[in-house]
């Protein structure tokens, strides 16, 4: 049987690589949201705090999670892409969602445990490995399973949203939004559509994220660094190829693990640093991301 | 003072001139004229540096100008104003002014009483911000904060372009006196009747190319300027 | 009654103590996005480091208060500006989400070096001033000094701005960048100068923070996002903007804090700022 180290890694990649590749359902068109904490928040805290207060079903409370998340996607999205909000703007916009979610369950340190962070009530009985209504799970085989399902998921839509909307007519809308819209696309109602599906999709992850750590804590659920986190994930395996935000995940979770394991304990802080320093010259000198990078380089030959 | 030999040059894949070659006397008023698209704008960028040539040689009094960067031309003592004017919408006429003598800054308060003395207009309205001024003030703005670098050549580019027919006249007998005053002047102009009234010499530029060159005079009664540009 | 409206003035002025602090900071920010067209996202970060100066030169190498603040203030005027020369240079021409993201990167870097540099202990300057009494109501001297100082650091950058050669040129370029040669002005030095005094800025809001707050690595993460924030409500690369907005959303945060509690100030603006965004989203003062 495979241990349990590699599969809490094999799980943690395909999660994030997941919920990466949610975030680059939008970053793709030109969307970069740097907001995607709060919906990962409210995914990973709707639910633990519906199970540890009201003891409601994590099913029925990601039923209420995925309702906040589209009403608060919405919400941000119709105003920015009604009025026209990109680049720079957008951004900076998120980034504020991202800090409100995480101020808010700070805020709210009676009920959520504020920096402290929280536990999901254990269900689990003496020897019981699942517990579906409490949607835990402390083997991990089922965790990974569950995830693969779930980034397969992912690919699935990444692939429906392609064909769906035509390749072009994605680029069209990020690139020339005045030409798109002559064509007959309701930019608007197709830049909602892959926010909502974005967004729902990103709390689905919190959701997972929460369940499988048994734990939360509003800086590594929400907030500007986790929105970052997503952002550089899929930049460093490339934005724009399907399997690139996986690519991402897998590389910047085992660079950190790889650093941590080598010099760890005595310098801390030393993988984040030179994973901030790779990041930039990534930025620099391979913008397109790794598997972008390659694939281009394959093209030539 | 200025001489052109076999320039060319372009943007990216595409070329705009093929192998130009011209010159400018001290003293002398010169034009290029030409039709839209024919690459005058892209010569004067050429000169100023803002565009590299691909091809050919650029002297001021015999130096080449190869190896000196754009920003640097104004202080080699070459002015240029731009097609449009361009001036700095937001900052006042005093300030536009100023950004002309950012390399001569000593003679910053002479020169623009004599930009003063030239265009009593700007002094009147010395505060107000140059987006708010009309067509031909702010082509009076423009001309005169080239002159604040006080240069020994002037590149004027389609000086009357977009402005009313009273006003572009006033425009010409504004570099009437420009010339008169001593200036060095190489101006690109559509405007082919009265450009050629002011100058004493002129090429013609036709797709990147010189096709034809002679005194004001000669072009003025050449058969073809006046078939095709002069509509007789 | 009388009590209640003496401390509801007490926290408008403390907002108003702090707007200033806020508008200091969201200056340099709207300066670097007004010229250069790119927003340091490590902006924060930067302060950061400002704070460090200060509190190692100071509490370590025992160095006169002043002196190490007028130190960390030029030592973070050169990060600015090598900043912009070996990162923010070579993605000038990319896409410009690409810039945003590479100060994002330098954002991770700084607080991830900070952290192996200092360790994630809070740093405290040892410099305590005292409250200053007005009627029932206190404020804190630094407060007062901060403000005092942020608002004779921006009218000096007004006055640099409106009557100098270099100040009328960073005012020039940022309406049109392309005949900028023609007046004899390099932009990449122009650009230089102005992440310089980006740099600067931030240093002098180092200064006048690390007397209020104790410095630790992620620190930016705390005040970063409001200063963004503060940018955007006012119009990115408006400074007027920024200096209004940074007054409002001061308020919020003082009396909401002072109406309900601490945080919910906080929240109160951050959400201020998403209403505003849906009614006006290209900032109160942005075209």
């Amino acid at each position: 049987m495979i241990g349990n180290y590699p599969l809490h890694l094999a799980i943690l990649v395909l999660l994030w690589g997941y919920i990466y590749t949610s975030w680059a359902l939008m970053g793709r068109l030109g969307l970069v949201s740097f907001g995607h904490g709060a919906f990962m928040g409210i995914g990973a805290y709707t639910v633990v705090m519906l199970w540890n207060h009201f003891g409601l079903s994590p099913w029925f409370g990601a039923l209420a999670a995925l309702a906040f998340t589209a009403v608060v996607a919405l919400v941000i999205g119709y105003p920015c892409f009604r009025f026209r909000i990109v680049g720079h703007y957008f951004a900076l916009v998120t980034l504020a969602l991202s800090e409100v979610a995480r101020l808010v369950i700070v805020a709210l340190r009676d009920q959520t445990g504020g920096s402290l962070g929280a536990t999901p009530n254990g269900a689990l009985r003496e020897g019981a490995t699942i517990s579906l209504g409490a949607l835990q799970f402390s083997s991990k085989e089922v965790w990974l399973v569950v995830v693969f399902a779930f980034w397969l998921g992912g690919l699935w839509v990444w692939r429906t949203v392609d064909r769906s909307m035509g390749r072009l007519a994605l680029q069209a809308i990020s690139e020339e939004e005045e030409a798109a819209a002559s064509v007959g696309i309701h930019v608007t109602r197709a830049k909602l559509r892959i926010t909502l599906v974005s967004a729902l999709m990103t709390c689905a992850g919190g959701i997972l994220y929460a369940q499988y750590q048994l734990y939360v804590n509003p800086d590594t659920v929400s907030g500007i660094a986790i929105s970052l986190q997503m952002v550089f994930g899929v930049i460093a395996g490339g934005m724009f190829v399907m399997l690139g935000p996986t690519v991402g995940a897998a590389f910047t979770l085992l660079l950190a693990e790889g650093l941590r394991l080598a010099w760890g304990n005595r310098f801390p802080a030393l993988d984040s640093t030179i994973y901030g320093l790779m990041l930039v010259l990534f930025i620099i000198y391979m913008p397109k991301g790794i598997l972008g990078a390659a694939l281009a380089a394959l093209r030539k030959r | 003072m200025l001489s052109l030999d076999r320039v060319s040059a372009g943007y990216g894949d595409f070329q705009a001139l093929f192998g130009v070659t011209l010159e400018v006397n001290a003293g002398e008023a010169v034009a290029v004229i030409g039709p839209n698209g024919a690459g005058k704008t892209t010569l004067l960028r050429v000169i100023s540096k803002l565009v590299e040539p691909s091809a050919g040689d650029i002297r001021l009094e015999g130096r080449s100008l190869a190896p000196v960067p754009a920003h640097e031309v104004v202080a080699h003592g070459i002015a240029h104003v731009p097609e449009n004017r361009r001036l700095f919408p937001r900052l006042s006429v005093e300030e536009n002014l100023r950004m002309g003598a950012f390399t001569a800054r000593r003679q910053f308060a002479e020169r623009l009483a004599t930009v003063y003395g030239l265009f009593p207009r700007l002094k009147e309205r010395s505060k107000q911000s140059a987006g708010t001024l009309s067509g031909g003030e702010q082509q009076m703005c423009a001309i005169g904060r080239a002159l604040m670098s006080g240069p020994k050549l002037l590149l004027l580019d389609e000086p009357s372009a977009g402005l009313a027919p009273v006003v572009v006249q006033s425009i010409f007998a504004l570099v009437r006196r420009i010339c008169a005053q001593g200036y060095t002047v190489l101006i690109v102009e559509q405007n082919i009747r009265q450009v050629l009234k002011v100058v004493s010499r002129a090429y013609l530029l036709e797709a990147g190319r010189i096709e034809l060159s002679g005194s004001a005079q000669e072009l003025l009664g050449s058969r073809e300027i006046q078939k095709a540009y002069l509509g007789i | 009654m009388e009590v209640f409206d003496i401390f509801l003035l007490e926290a408008i002025l403390n907002g108003l103590l702090l707007g200033g602090l806020l508008a200091l900071l969201s200056l340099g920010l709207n300066l670097v996005f007004g010229v250069i067209d790119v927003v340091w996202i490590c902006y924060a970060e930067l302060i950061m480091c400002g704070m460090y100066a200060v509190y190692y030169l100071h509490v370590q190498y025992h160095w006169p208060l002043v002196l190490a603040m007028l130190a960390a203030i030029a030592l973070v005027a050169l990060l600015g500006l090598a900043l912009h020369q070996f990162v923010i240079r070579p993605v000038l021409r990319a896409e410009p989400i690409n810039q945003l993201l590479v100060t994002g990167g330098v954002l991770f870097f700084l607080q991830a070096a900070a952290t192996l540099a200092f360790g994630i202990e809070f740093k405290n300057l040892g410099v305590t001033l005292p409250s200053v009494r007005l009627g029932e109501m206190s404020f804190s001297a630094a407060r007062l000094v901060a403000f005092g100082v942020a608002l004779a650091g921006m009218i000096a950058l007004y006055f640099f701005l409106g009557k100098t050669y270099l100040g009328t040129a960073i005012r020039a370029i940022s309406q049109d960048r392309a005949i900028m040669p023609l007046m004899g002005v390099s932009p990449a030095r122009i650009f230089g100068v102005t992440s310089a005094l980006g740099g600067a800025l931030a240093g002098l809001a180092a200064c006048l923070l690390v007397l209020q707050y104790d410095v630790h690595p992620a620190i930016g993460l705390s005040f970063g996002p409001i200063v963004f924030l503060i940018c955007v409500l006012g119009g990115l690369g408006n400074m007027l903007g920024g200096f209004i907005a940074a007054f409002l959303f001061a308020q919020f945060i003082a009396v909401g804090g002072f109406v309900f509690h601490l945080e919910w100030g906080y929240v109160l603006a951050f959400v201020f700022f998403i209403v505003v965004m849906f009614w006006r989203p290209q900032g109160i003062l942005g075209k």
